[in-house]
């Protein structure tokens, strides 16, 4: 009985930490006063002044559009070169998961620094630098979600249907994207998540004219970020909460049935 | 499939590869091992051992090293907790401590200005008891603070992947051999999970051993890491080479640590989705 309250007691002194600086963020969004630490008052004026603050909509916007354009572009590429990587021997095959890793396992500050000493030579920086360094580092995670699902499937139902007389575009789309559509989704998802997160390779490769909602808010910093900014984090929390718990569900339920055995016999 | 023809669809992923993976390395070495004439030294990289960029290296690696430590520490015990709870607690658990990372850090890291700064909300809270405040801002201790706090998901994730998958079969074995629960701990459990720790450790180690953003916000720009100083090569000094240079020795620090734990970011991210 001890035991278990220590558990129940550790778990929520973790939670605790994660979700202390957020519910600070979530109480600001409503504080009335400007202040950081007073309590002025409960307030809705931050969202409704929000929509009008065209500086952040702006980077709002270029951050969705940036997560969604770099997402795809980065799929389709990846999906070729993942069939291509896939169908590869096995010395060329090893040599192209090495440079793939290379953008992962490196430090975003030195892909960062990398990217725009080489853009700066042919390119204004500005949102077309930004969205090919976003496919730069979206492009492993894609790949390296389709490969998987390719060394999984079954190679030999496409041949059937090549033998049975499918053409290669038809057999391609009736047989094999059925076969690895799911891996090529988790890198879609992993992708936008991955170009929404990111600070340091936008940083360092924006350009003067660009903000992104990190880059704004790091810029904001000195001056002192717009309560409005608070607003409009918490209404991207609770959406992201409600997609989550969206997307969970079913998988929850898959696993539930998996793993159901084995957890009553921990019960028990 | 005719497997000479499907090798060729990754022509353009090859030429991404080629034109925004191997050229920008090219580009930052060359500026490493150059001077603002275009002349070859080695200036640049051994600049890192200047006392003052040695200390910042120092710095770095010891910061990163405790959060990474720290990280090892709190996840562990959540893994064994969640391991012993009912399944469907499980996810829900798994899905509240990684639900953080979801919004923006930088935003996250700033809240947590607010509640350690002189006076914030935690001293608020200490001199309304009657207690005298402490000073927690601008500190190396703020610093580990906020990396902790940003990088421990990364860590959950992968440590509680592996502990979760150990059979359960292979425990009760131990035990019908006559092992405590002690011995069961420390000779299946940690054994078995230690790859997940190992993606774990690159997962937080290498962010934080080149942070700069939370050493900005939480150490007041008191405490300098080497990514702080890369960063400012770059937006104020304006010494690229200098900073291309620190940049490509901090790039061995981190390809050591990656080769020693042999992990890659990608195995302990996937659980995320």
């Amino acid at each position: 009985m001890m035991a278990k309250v220590l558990q129940k007691t550790y778990l929520i002194l973790i939670m605790l930490f994660l979700y202390a600086p957020i519910a600070i963020l979530i109480v600001l969004s409503f504080n009335a006063s400007r202040s950081r630490v007073v309590w002025g008052g409960f307030t809705l004026e931050w969202y409704t002044s929000l929509v009008n603050n065209s500086t952040i909509m702006n980077a709002l916007w270029t951050t969705f559009g940036l997560a969604l354009l770099s997402a795809f572009i980065s799929s389709v590429i990846g999906l070729f070169g993942a069939i291509g990587i896939y169908s590869m021997k096995k010395r060329d095959y090893k040599i192209m998961l090495f440079w793939t890793n290379i953008p992962m396992i490196n430090a975003d500050i030195v892909t960062g620094i990398a990217l725009l000493l080489w853009f700066v030579r042919f390119l204004p920086l500005g949102f077309s630098s930004v969205l090919l360094a976003h496919v730069t580092f979206n492009l492993p995670y894609v790949i390296l979600c389709i490969l998987p699902k390719l060394r999984d499937m079954d190679i030999y139902q496409y041949e059937a249907a090549l033998d049975l007389g499918a053409g290669e575009a038809y057999a391609f789309m009736r047989i094999l994207m059925p076969q690895i559509l799911p891996g090529v989704l988790s890198g879609f998802l992993m992708a936008v998540t991955m170009s929404m997160d990111d600070f340091v390779i936008t940083y360092f490769t924006k350009g003067a004219g660009v903000n992104t909602l990190s880059t704004l808010i790091y810029g904001e910093i000195r001056k002192g970020i717009k309560p409005e900014m608070y607003a409009l984090s918490t209404v991207l929390f609770f959406i992201v909460l409600v997609l989550l718990i969206l997307v969970n569900l079913p998988y929850d339920r898959l696993h539930l049935n998996l793993s159901s055995k084995k957890s009553d016999r921990e019960t028990t | 499939m005719n497997r000479s023809k499907s090798r060729l669809l990754s022509i353009p992923y090859i030429i991404w590869v080629i034109g925004f993976t191997i050229i920008p390395i090219i580009f930052i070495l060359s500026k490493a091992i150059t001077d603002s004439d275009g002349a070859l030294t080695l200036a640049n990289l051994l600049a890192i051992f200047d006392p003052i960029h040695r200390k910042a290296l120092i710095m770095s690696l010891s910061l990163a090293f405790i959060s990474t430590v720290l990280c090892i520490l709190l996840a562990f015990p959540v893994a064994i907790i969640l391991r012993g709870s009912h399944i469907r607690k499980k996810s829900i658990i798994l899905f509240i401590l990684i639900l953080p990372m979801w919004m923006n850090f930088i935003l996250r890291i700033l809240a947590m200005q607010m509640l350690i700064s002189n006076n914030g909300i935690i001293n608020n809270l200490l001199t309304g008891l009657g207690l005298a405040p402490m000073k927690l801002i601008n500190t190396p201790g703020a610093i580990v603070l906020g990396m902790v706090y940003d990088y421990l998901p990364y860590m959950l994730l992968p440590v509680l992947n592996s502990v979760l998958s150990i059979p359960e079969d292979v425990i009760e074995a131990a035990k019908d051999l006559g092992s405590d629960k002690l011995h069961v701990l420390t000779r299946i459990i940690i054994p078995l999970s230690l790859g997940g720790v190992g993606s774990g450790i690159t997962m937080v180690f290498v962010p934080s051993m080149t942070e700069f953003v939370i050493a900005n916000i939480l150490g007041g720009g008191k405490i300098q890491l080497l990514g702080n100083i890369i960063e400012q090569e770059f937006t104020v000094s304006m010494n690229w080479n200098l900073g291309s240079g620190l940049s490509v020795a901090l790039m061995i620090f981190v390809l050591i640590t990656s080769f020693l734990f042999g992990r890659n970011r990608e195995e302990a991210s996937t659980g995320i989705l």
